[in-house]
């Protein structure tokens, strides 16, 4: 009964992806030409570095075109990030935490840790201040920060994050991407309106309020992974 | 060309066996070796389809974060797939029993 079920699922949605799927044609160019677009596709990528000065068009669209679903990604971020936090909360006495790693990592991954970890850091913030450059844009610069701060927590049992400190730079951070867009409904018309001048394209300060936004998105995706491996690591062996 | 759609190929069914090789792993840490595989191997294919964006999402997540909550997971858990359910039929064989002795 179970198989047959099994079975009917996989028949309903092969179904429902082939009937769609099969009204596209292989292979042709629905973009429409750059020159002159009739799609939003082939839109965005003509305008983007006329009108914004932006080399990444990704950018351009997560954060300007659709900077307010991009808002709405943070948030969720942040709430699953409350989520755990709130899960794995424990009480304990202030700079106290319990023996998380049973044994001391080998002395081979402790030395390496030390000398790869600034780089970490600087390549993390290389890819979020070039977000409007070169791929790569918040969140990804903060999870590679992430990535970071989650090698030296395994590579020494007394490293761990400040909370307070993070939960500052992630407020900061998520305060600074509503005022940038606050700003936009003042100055300009519309909220997260473009509205700095763009200046001349592969600046590194070029594209108006892009950059300031993907500084703040990376700072905040950072404190909040960070934050969660954190909580995770700190949980008691039983 | 010819060597792109071959590396493609040649990356999608390594994908395939590696995803495969995940499900039917009863060792949880295995298992969860091969999901991190399988991100690496995405990963690569992005950044080959033109997509490093995604790529570096994919890289930086799939294979360091996602990996590590779920190794810590485990460690916090069981490793093998079997011993999660002998445990709980035996916590509810022992619930049984105290009802039935109260009774």
């Amino acid at each position: 009964m179970k198989k047959v079920l099994v079975l009917l699922l996989l028949v309903v949605v092969g179904y429902s992806l082939y009937v769609p799927l099969s009204q596209i044609e292989f292979g042709t160019d629905r973009m429409g030409s750059i020159e002159n677009p009739t799609t939003v596709g082939a839109y965005y990528l003509s305008k983007t570095p006329s009108e914004l000065s932006v080399a990444n068009v990704i950018t351009a669209i997560v954060v300007n075109y659709r900077g307010f679903d991009t808002l709405g990604e943070v948030s969720v971020l942040f709430l699953a990030a409350t989520g755990i936090g709130s899960i794995l909360y424990r009480r304990r006495k202030e700079g106290e935490h319990s023996e998380t790693i049973s044994k001391p990592s080998s002395q081979l991954l402790q030395a390496g840790a030390k000398l790869i970890y600034p780089a970490i850091l600087v390549l993390g913030a290389y890819v979020f201040i070039h977000g409007h450059l070169t791929p790569g844009g918040g969140f990804q610069g903060g999870a590679i920060i992430a990535t970071g701060f989650l090698l030296m927590m395994m590579s020494y049992k007394d490293f761990h994050m400040n909370h307070t400190v993070l939960t500052w730079v992630e407020s900061l951070a998520g305060i600074t991407f509503v005022g940038v867009g606050i700003g936009g409904l003042i100055v300009g018309t519309t909220f997260l309106e473009n509205f700095m001048p763009v200046g001349t394209l592969n600046d590194l300060f070029s594209g108006g309020i892009i950059p300031i936004i993907y500084v703040a998105v990376g700072f905040k995706v950072a404190a909040e992974l960070a934050g969660v491996l954190d909580t995770l690591l700190s949980i008691k062996e039983n | 060309m010819v060597l792109f759609t071959i590396a493609i190929i040649i990356l999608a069914v390594i994908l395939l066996a590696v995803a495969v090789y995940a499900v039917m792993q009863k060792d949880l840490l295995f298992a969860t070796i091969a999901t991190g595989i399988i991100s690496l191997i995405l990963s690569v294919m992005f950044f080959l389809l033109q997509a490093p964006d995604v790529a570096l999402t994919e890289a930086a997540i799939g294979i360091a974060l996602t990996t590590i909550i779920f190794v810590i997971t485990i460690r916090n858990t069981s490793r093998r797939e079997d011993e999660v359910r002998i445990t709980e039929e035996s916590q509810a064989a022992e619930i049984d029993k105290k009802i039935k002795a109260k009774i």
